[in-house]
């Protein structure tokens, strides 16, 4: 029964391939599938496909599907997420990497191979893709149903979550970047999906440009590192980095320029301006792309090639500051200020992202992988929590600002409880998930003597834990400010909601000092390992956590802070100032580069097009008619005499067989033309001969 | 060899010009007739291209395949020699292919002033001369063949054009025959140097020029190859054509027409002419990324969706030509995988603008004004595809030429600058990003939005049968070379070693 079905899905994936090595592969291997010590490891594939089969079945039948045809993605992404879960027990408990070759193919004498490659890392992110994939699938049910475009939204969710999972389970860094631009495309198609609205459009346009600039800085990295180790494939490339096999210069390179592709996509500081703008899209769709998967692909991204980064950057305690941890530290705190003085609730969980992001970042930059690993994983849980229950919000007070909202908490408890444990998480509050994954990256900082990290890290903390005071407060505390009445979600949107409350509150203990269960499931094999406690750093960590709470609940629940500061004070007024223009960030961008490339280089190119280039060529074009039809009538009069006529003639028959549109004018410029190139031609082979 | 692989080469570039002859002869108001006619010739010339591309021996693609090798002009000792490689394979393919589809298309498509039977007749006639080029192995016959384009398609743009197709038929008919012209003058100084018309001769035993007598006559090729490609400052011809072209024109003028230069350089310019390749090859280099950017910026300017199109295929070229002048196995790889993409892609977005044209009764994208998603959802879907497609979306065709011509020019052959084309490689990046800023902002200026209220109340259909029949193979072939790259460089790669053996590394 197991063989049947074990070489039935062989047999399945074969054909999915169309690569004859890959039958012969699992034809081999179909007696070992799913009772080896990696066997569903093998079946990962399954996971990567599922969503591509759900996209193009909604697609195409969609709309006369039961659904409307949601089924689809439903059921491929509850499947994906049962053969993840049972692969995560799997790598937990000690299976080996399991590596599929797909096929090679050639390109100009070097050997390009696809295919992919399951280790823990690749699974635990399988895990979280297929978790939140599924729970958004479920929560849109409800939430885009009397949306617009409601297949199609879903066809792309689906085209969305397998491309993600084909960026993470490439073997190589060519598979990989296709992936990533895949994602890169959904994202564009969901920000944009309210299509009708400019502004959305714009949104969409905003981020697939501006990740796109970090895309091909990536691609650059990608080249680099391909040049230097001879093939695309990672194991390979980040063996010979390790080992001292690329010259320092090269990989220094090759590591930064990929680094500007992280900039990109996980919007890094100075690029992160993408990321707010995304909110134009459906309230799920940020949960899932942008908040808890596709912006975490740079993440990703230097720490599957951390030998890359670490040999090229002498990542480690002491390591010099490098552009990693640099970009890293700025991104969290100016987004952190950022989401401070945002009225958008979406726009408050979007910066806060970007900051988040940045914390990773800068974990990584510090050399601390596992941490920073173990902070996506937790993030994607609460913070996926939080822009659900955003959504739930704006979906009961039909509107994303918090200025209409306000007074929440009992009209819709659910949403309330599962935001407050979110917020909490997000805050540090100990023993919620947050809590640990951020004091692992504070004390490792702390430890190697990362001060500057450190130091901005804690501020951040502080800032996270007030900002978010700040967003309870208004949305669910005081009185009602919006219009109607609103009203708890309904199940399909608060049943994720709470089991990511439930993750939220026990993921964290996975790595819980002692169990070290993560940091052992998990690992990168070239560490640093620090001490596993420092009781310096957690406290410090929770006093800044708690130091924003308070100033949060001062200012914004007790209201005991003074009022019209910003009005008397002046630093005030210009930090609120410069705070709510985004650094004037967005100004530059457009003002500086998009406009001018619009409009202006734009008009310069065209006219240079038409009036010097063409100039040229017309003015060539009437001379040389000038002095070919004297030299036609010339040779027509003293040499040929009528053959040129007849010529002219024939060619005036047959245009005006066709249809008399042409001045005669213009045909004898062709008879010209065509008589001229003739001559040309006798002369030459009379002169040969 | 069997004799229907003797004659299968001869019968596919030469049917269609049977096609012609026939469809002249069909009374003049029998106009089903002509299109049926020009349908089975079409048809048999692609059946004899499949056939082809079936008994092709892909593990030695490098050697010349359905070969014929006879005398055809003694006196000048110029031979009919006809032969596919790898090289020429996918092109003649795409050539059969798309020449096919247009005549579908054609079938409730004809522009003013109509005739479908003289306007067909020139299609087949312009079938045989791409179709010739791509598999002349003799100078004098590839420069027949040539030519043999120029007229039909002057005659398509000049009659079935738009209001200022008497210009742009005489400019594209002129500029190429201009650069025909330098182009005839070099073969002639190989054939006086080296005593033959053949390439395959003057391939193995280049023509003893002194060094600065081979940069000249590098020079007369590339003005002629130069100026079809188009390769930036000789582009300006092609706007103008394409915006006044019929759309089966343009479709056939960007999708095979242009790549008759790029063809021309890999099959002749460099195997003939390696020293002065490896001395243009900078310069060229530095022309396509020009071009690649220039172009991009006159995409931002245009007004007309057709125009727009028609520049981006400028920049597109340059990708090409990127990659020709890395003078690398990857480069000329890409290059090839380049002409049958932006063959597939940009042939799609010409026919896509003829149908909007068509329903619309205008190009201008202000006029349009959004919200064809709407209007027309599959026509506009279509058209988002094929737009991501040509800026270059991995999993889709445009990707892989792009991607390998920027790979090449990080590591381009022994003796060129590392540093020159590394800079080309930024440069080529740069475009990119401008390719997909102008492409998005098209869309949401055309597809996007709500519909404008002039367009409202008018009736307009959405893609009909003739137009399914005529896309589906180009979109299905776009999603498959990109999907599986290899069904291109599986064939090209072989040949391309033969090229770039004189280069090194």
């Amino acid at each position: 029964m197991v063989g049947a079905l074990a070489s039935s899905v062989s047999v399945a994936s074969s054909a999915l391939l169309g690569a004859a090595e890959a039958a012969a592969e699992h034809g081999e291997h179909a007696a070992a599938v799913l009772n080896g010590p990696n066997s569903t490891l093998k079946l990962g594939w399954l996971v990567v496909a599922l969503p591509f089969v759900g996209w193009l079945l909604t697609l195409f039948f969609g709309k006369r599907s039961p659904m409307r045809g949601a089924i689809y993605g439903v059921t491929a992404l509850g499947a994906g997420l049962l053969i993840s879960i049972a692969m995560f027990f799997q790598v937990a408990g000690g299976a080996a990497p399991y590596h599929q070759k797909f096929y090679t193919f050639d390109i100009g004498g070097y050997e390009v191979s696809t295919g992919f490659s399951f280790d823990s890392f690749t699974v635990m992110m399988f895990a979280v893709v297929t978790l939140i994939s599924f729970l958004v699938h479920i929560y849109s049910l409800a939430y885009m149903k009397d949306e617009v475009r409601f297949t199609f939204f879903y066809a792309t969710l689906s085209l969305f979550t397998g491309s993600m999972l084909l960026m993470v389970a490439s073997d190589n860094l060519l598979q990989m970047f296709v992936g990533w631009e895949l994602v890169g495309v959904c994202s564009y198609l969901l920000i944009g999906h309210y299509w009708e609205e400019k502004p959305n459009s714009s949104a969409a346009i905003k981020a697939f440009i501006t990740t796109r600039i970090g895309d091909v800085g990536m691609m650059f990295g990608i080249f680099v590192l391909f040049f230097a180790a001879g093939t695309f494939d990672i194991g390979g490339i980040n063996g010979l980095a390790a080992s001292g096999g690329i010259k320092h210069g090269i990989l220094l390179a090759g590591a930064t320029l990929l680094f500007i592709g992280v900039i990109g996509k996980s919007a890094q500081f100075p690029l992160h301006v993408w990321l707010p703008d995304a909110m134009a899209g459906p309230t799920p769709v940020s949960a899932l792309i942008h908040a808890a998967t596709m912006v975490v692909a740079g993440i990703y991204l230097v720490a599957r090639n951390f030998d890359v980064f670490r040999t090229a950057f002498a990542l480690g305690p002491g390591g010099p500051a490098n552009v990693v941890m640099i970009i890293g530290t700025i991104t969290m705190l100016i987004a952190a200020l950022l989401a401070m003085v945002q009225d958008d609730i979406k726009k408050v969980l979007a910066y806060s992202t970007v900051s988040q992001l940045g914390y990773m970042v800068a974990a990584l930059g510090v050399g601390a992988w596992t941490a920073a690993v173990f902070h996506l994983f937790t993030h994607a849980m609460f913070k996926a929590l939080l822009f659900l229950g955003s959504g739930s919000v704006i979906h009961a007070v039909h509107s994303n600002n918090m200025s209409d909202m306000g007074g929440l908490r009992k009209e819709m408890p659910v949403t309330f409880w599962t935001f407050l444990i979110g917020s909490a998480a997000l805050a540090g509050v100990p023993g919620l998930a947050g809590f640990f994954s951020k004091d692992e990256i504070l004390h490792f900082a702390f430890h190697n003597h990362y001060y500057a990290v450190f130091g901005v890290g804690l501020l951040t903390a502080a800032l996270t834990a007030l900002y978010m005071t700040r967003c309870v407060s208004l949305t669910f505390f005081g009185e009602f400010r919006g219009h109607g009445h609103p009203h708890e979600s309904p199940r399909l949107m608060t049943v994720p909601l709470v089991v990511l409350a439930v993750l939220s509150v026990t993921v964290g203990s996975l790595n819980f000092w002692g169990m070290k269960g993560f940091g052992v499931w998990i690992a990168y094999a070239g560490e640093q390992h620090v001490a596993e406690f420092d009781v310096v750093a957690m406290l410090a960590g929770t006093a800044a956590g708690a130091i924003g709470i308070l100033l949060g609940l001062w200012i914004y629940y007790w209201k005991k802070a003074p009022q019209g500061l910003l009005d008397r004070v002046a630093p005030f007024r210009w930090a609120h100032t410069l705070l709510m223009n985004k650094y004037y960030l967005d100004d530059l961008y457009i003002k500086g580069i998009v406009r001018p490339v619009q409009y202006s280089l734009s008009k310069v190119a065209y006219w240079i097009n038409q009036k010097i280039i063409d100039g040229v060529v017309n003015g060539v074009g009437v001379m040389t008619r000038k002095a070919l039809a004297e030299a036609t009538y010339w040779l027509d009069q003293t040499v040929v005499d009528g053959f040129v006529n007849d010529v002219a003639n024939e060619a005036g028959e047959a245009g005006g067989a066709l249809r008399r549109i042409q001045t005669g004018k213009a045909q004898q410029y062709v008879a010209v033309a065509v008589v001229a190139t003739a001559v040309l031609v006798i002369a030459v082979v009379w002169a040969v001969r | 060899m069997s004799a229907i692989e003797t004659w299968a080469l001869t019968l596919a570039v030469f049917l269609p010009a049977a096609g012609t002859l026939a469809i002249l002869l069909v009374p003049k108001k029998q106009e089903s007739a002509a299109k049926v006619t020009a349908l089975i010739a079409t048809g048999l010339a692609l059946l004899a291209g499949i056939f082809i591309a079936l008994r092709f021996d892909y593990s030695n693609s490098s050697s010349l395949q359905f070969e014929t090798n006879v005398p055809w002009i003694s006196a000048i000792g110029a031979r009919y020699h006809i032969a596919l490689d790898g090289i020429s394979l996918p092109l003649v393919l795409l050539s059969l292919l798309v020449t096919f589809l247009c005549v579908i298309y054609s079938w409730k498509h004809f522009p003013e002033p109509h005739n479908p039977r003289v306007f067909l007749a020139l299609v087949l006639l312009l079938e045989t001369g791409m179709t010739g080029t791509f598999v002349a192995f003799d100078l004098i016959l590839f420069f027949v063949f040539w030519e043999l384009v120029l007229l039909p398609m002057y005659f398509l743009i000049g009659v079935w054009g738009g209001p200022n197709r008497e210009y742009a038929a005489i400019k594209f008919f002129l500029y190429t025959l201009f650069g025909s012209a330098f182009m005839l003058i070099a073969f002639l100084a190989m054939y006086w140097k080296a005593g033959t018309f053949d390439i395959v001769e003057l391939s193995l035993n280049n023509p003893g020029f002194a060094k600065s007598t081979a940069l000249l006559v590098f020079g007369g090729l590339f003005l002629g190859f130069a100026i079809k490609v188009p390769m930036f400052p000789f582009h300006t011809w092609l706007p103008d054509a394409h915006t006044e072209a019929p759309t089966v024109g343009s479709v056939l003028l960007a999708a095979v027409l242009l790549k008759m230069g790029t063809y021309g350089f890999v099959r002749i310019a460099l195997p003939v002419l390696p020293e002065a390749a490896r001395s243009w090859a900078p310069w060229i280099g530095l022309l396509a990324v020009i071009g690649i950017i220039y172009a991009s910026l006159c995409c931002f300017a245009q007004k007309d969706l057709k125009r727009l199109i028609a520049f981006s295929s400028v920049g597109h070229m340059g990708f090409v030509m990127l990659g020709i002048a890395t003078l690398t196995p990857v480069g000329i790889n890409a290059a090839i995988f380049g002409m049958v993409a932006h063959g597939l892609i940009t042939g799609m977005l010409f026919f896509l603008t003829g149908s909007i044209h068509e329903r619309y009764h205008t190009r201008e994208i202000a006029e349009l004004g959004g919200g064809m998603l709407k209007k027309l959802p599959i026509l506009a879907s279509l058209l988002a595809f094929i737009s991501f497609a040509s800026l270059g979306l991995p999993a889709l065709a445009g990707f892989p030429g792009e991607f390998m011509s920027m790979l090449s020019a990080y590591n381009p052959a022994p003796g060129l600058s590392t540093g020159t084309f590394r800079t080309f490689m930024v440069v080529a990046g740069v475009g990119t990003v401008l390719v997909a800023g102008y492409f998005l902002w098209m869309l949401q200026r055309v597809n996007l939005g709500t519909v404008p209220e002039r367009w409202e109340s008018t009736e307009m259909h959405d893609v009909n049968g003739y137009e399914y029949a005529a896309w589906i193979p180009l979109i299905l072939l776009t999603f498959i070379c990109g999907v599986y790259p290899q069904i291109i460089l599986g064939v090209t790669d072989g040949a391309v070693r033969g090229v770039t053996a004189a280069f090194g590394g």
